[in-house]
């Protein structure tokens, strides 16, 4: 099951083909695919600045991937990564600001803790709405990203608006003081780190620890898990708790590292792109980083495209929609190719 | 880095290890060389929040920034649907380093803080200009600037021409938020239909949202079935609102662009963005090194915004009436928020006597509706 020559082969098969449907579409615009795939390159890797732009669009894509792997794991279907990111971004604002004056590291652990805290609970909602009422999870988490928005537009409008916000209704802000800087020299801020690291250490646990092996068994076969004597439910709300951390982190990154406070632009889509690098990813927590790298790579160089080839902005959609299907049909042909598992099984 | 592209690019401390960086990893990540101009031409970056058609604000700047194209010493790049994340930080870092742009147009309102604002500190040569915004001495860097146009004054217009072609008169205004830029939009159509009649009232109905297509047809069908016989609104594209209008067959007014082709039959008025005067001018101090100005206003006056060509339904009574308010804007003569003012709850707020003029900033910190507006801020 876990062939890892196997997976490598079919993903990279899958992305080339991909590409070259997306070759076909630039060339029924009008355009040299060659040329537009020089543009895509240029503006995605092909300088420092082009990889500072594609990173920093990658990190919070790692974290609201992270919220469709972990339930994906004990097999719940969780598109709910907006709602925690909006959830995460307002709960630790409120933090941060009721902290306000007590230093910078204070401040930060806070909101971090806060963020987590809360977008966990969000979605370790969605699991128990699952496992206790049977709420379809998918349309459940679908949902409550819409409930999420609306409390948070109810509150900015309302009683957390800063007057000084006219027309752009925000919270006051948590203080350039408290603010999670970039690193070095770069213009990437650190929550290129925390996407790094949650991806790292869930790939951990999902891998090499008891839990990790645990929740498989409950994605597996939730009868044999309960058969088995394993704590099911702990183990169900723990992935979905989890996963919706990484969402709600993300939300506090957005506000520590970027907003420098609570608005409209937590709800950036952040969640939804989450949910396909995801799936790209095949619920692998470490392969999310070179997909979320990918993804924030393709949007990186839509303006360029936009810009050099009279490309209209939906083409970052386009090429997206393109890999994110064929990566979904080659999972047909996993177990299709005998001669790669030939000398695994021999093993096993 | 700048060395073979004639605009010289910003190098603080900061780009310069960057560009060590860069020509360090030059061999590594094939570092594309910078597009190189023959003659030094005038580059302006425009960036909108939404699709470019989309009948609406961001159409009304494209339609600005298309202008510029016709002149032979300009270049104007753009991008559209650009979120107001850090995702607008790095379109223009991305224009000016990839593009030499020299001048940006960040259009949307959120832009500005703390996204332009952080950008205009890295970059301190390079001038931002926000639509929208209040540029405020005190407080913005010196390269950041803000222009603006009193739409309220065309929708004043229309408010006129809805008085007068209203039957039940019951007026429908769908609004993204309560915004203060939006207030007063609600509040020049409803003072404009009460001076034609002080029974007509507007019902308004906030989507909370700038663009949500499905919210506003709601909004629009159940306005209308609330017999409301015109309806206008202030969201980014106008277009469901207009159609449904016309579906149900009641008078529209439009908003941001000439919508006219959409309601053939009830299309009245509305008020439009006039930005190709406005980007036009801005490239021509450019081009000939004046100053730019910090802070950018107009209204019909200076040409900033105009009024839609009048639809056919659109009575001759109407018409002169819309008429000789457009030349009261024209001459300055004419003041919308002049005292006794009362808000929909009664109190007070422009006592007898007291005038606020277009240019007043009171008036763009606005939070109340006017007495005749059915409606919570």
């Amino acid at each position: 099951m876990l062939n890892l020559r196997e997976t490598w082969l079919i993903s990279l098969g899958a992305l080339t083909v991909a590409f070259m449907l997306v070759g076909i579409f630039f060339a029924s615009t009008g355009n040299s695919p060659f040329e537009v795939f020089y543009t895509l390159y240029r503006g995605a890797f092909g300088s420092w600045f082009s990889w500072q732009n594609t990173l920093v669009r990658a990190a919070p894509l790692m974290l609201t991937a992270l919220c469709t792997v972990l339930p994906a794991r004990v097999g719940l279907i969780v598109i709910g990564g907006e709602g925690a990111v909006v959830v995460g971004g307002l709960c630790s604002t409120l933090v941060g600001l009721a902290l306000r004056d007590m230093g910078p590291f204070t401040v930060i652990t806070a909101m971090v803790l806060t963020g987590a805290l809360t977008g966990g609970l969000w979605i370790a909602a969605v699991g128990a709405l699952q496992y206790f009422r049977n709420v379809n999870e998918t349309i459940s988490s679908l949902l409550l990203n819409y409930i999420a928005i609306a409390i948070l537009n109810f509150l900015v409008i309302g009683i957390l608006k800063d007057p000084a916000t006219l027309n752009n209704p925000s919270t006051h802000a948590i203080g350039e003081a408290n603010m999670i800087g970039n690193i070095g020299a770069s213009t990437i801020h650190w929550g290129l780190v925390y996407g790094v690291v949650a991806c790292v250490g869930l790939w951990v646990i999902c891998r090499h620890s008891v839990f990790g092996f645990a929740a498989d068994v409950v994605g597996g076969n939730i009868r044999a898990a309960r058969l088995a004597g394993l704590p099911v439910v702990k183990i169900l709300l723990w992935c979905c708790f989890l996963g919706g951390a990484a969402a709600g982190l993300a939300g506090t990154l957005e506000v520590a590292a970027v907003h420098g406070r609570a608005n409209n632009g937590l709800n950036a889509g952040y969640g939804y792109a989450g949910i396909l690098v995801a799936f790209l990813a095949r619920h692998n927590p470490l392969a999310v980083i070179p997909y979320a790298i990918l993804l924030g790579g393709i949007q990186a160089s839509g303006g360029l495209m936009q810009r050099a080839h009279n490309l209209p902005d939906a083409t970052v959609y386009v090429i997206q929609g393109i890999i994110f299907m064929v990566i979904l049909t080659s999972e047909l042909f996993y177990g299709k190719f005998r001669w790669l598992h030939a000398t695994r099984e021999a093993k096993s | 880095m700048s060395k073979n592209n004639p605009t010289k690019l910003p190098m603080n401390r900061r780009d310069f290890i960057q560009t060590c960086a860069v020509t360090g990893l030059g061999l590594a990540g094939g570092l594309s060389s910078l597009p190189v101009s023959a003659k030094p031409k005038v580059t302006m970056g425009f960036i909108y929040v939404g699709p470019r058609d989309d009948y609406g604000y961001n159409q009304a700047h494209f339609q600005g920034k298309t202008a510029l194209a016709k002149l032979d010493w300009a270049k104007a790049v753009d991008e559209e649907n650009v979120p107001e994340t850090i995702e607008v930080q790095k379109a223009m870092e991305s224009m000016i380093n990839l593009d030499g742009t020299q001048v940006l147009f960040p259009t949307s309102f959120g832009y500005f803080d703390p996204h332009i604002l952080a950008m205009a500190k890295r970059y301190p040569k390079v001038t931002f200009l926000h639509c929208g915004g209040l540029w405020d001495e005190s407080k913005h860097p010196k390269n950041v600037g803000s222009y603006f146009g009193y739409i309220d004054e065309p929708v004043y217009v229309s408010g006129i021409v809805a008085g007068h072609m209203s039957k039940s008169k019951k007026l429908g205004f769908i609004a993204a938020m309560p915004i203060p830029q939006v207030l007063r939009n609600i509040n020049n159509f409803t003072l404009a239909a009460r001076s034609v009649d002080p029974n007509i009232t507007t019902t308004v109905v906030f989507t909370g949202s700038w663009s949500n297509p499905v919210k506003e047809a709601e909004a629009a069908n159940s306005l209308i079935d609330q017999g409301i016989d015109v309806l206008t609104c202030h969201v980014d594209s106008p277009k469901v609102i207009v159609e449904s209008a016309e579906k149900r067959g009641i008078f529209s007014c439009g908003y941001h662009t000439n919508v006219a082709a959409l309601a053939p039959k009830g299309f009245l008025t509305g008020a439009e963005w006039n930005w190709s005067t406005v980007y036009t001018q801005y490239a021509e101090m450019i081009r000939d090194g004046k100053p730019i100005p910090n802070l950018v206003r107009g209204g019909l006056k200076e040409n900033v915004v105009k009024v839609s060509p009048y639809g056919s339904a659109v009575t001759p009574a109407a018409k002169a009436a819309a008429d000789a308010v457009i030349q009261s804007f024209m001459d300055g003569s004419m003041v919308v928020y002049k005292g006794p003012i009362k808000d929909n709850k009664g109190r007070e707020v422009i006592p007898k006597g007291t005038e606020y003029a277009q240019t007043d900033i009171w008036l763009e910190s606005m939070d109340w509706l006017v007495e005749g507006v059915i409606g919570t801020t």
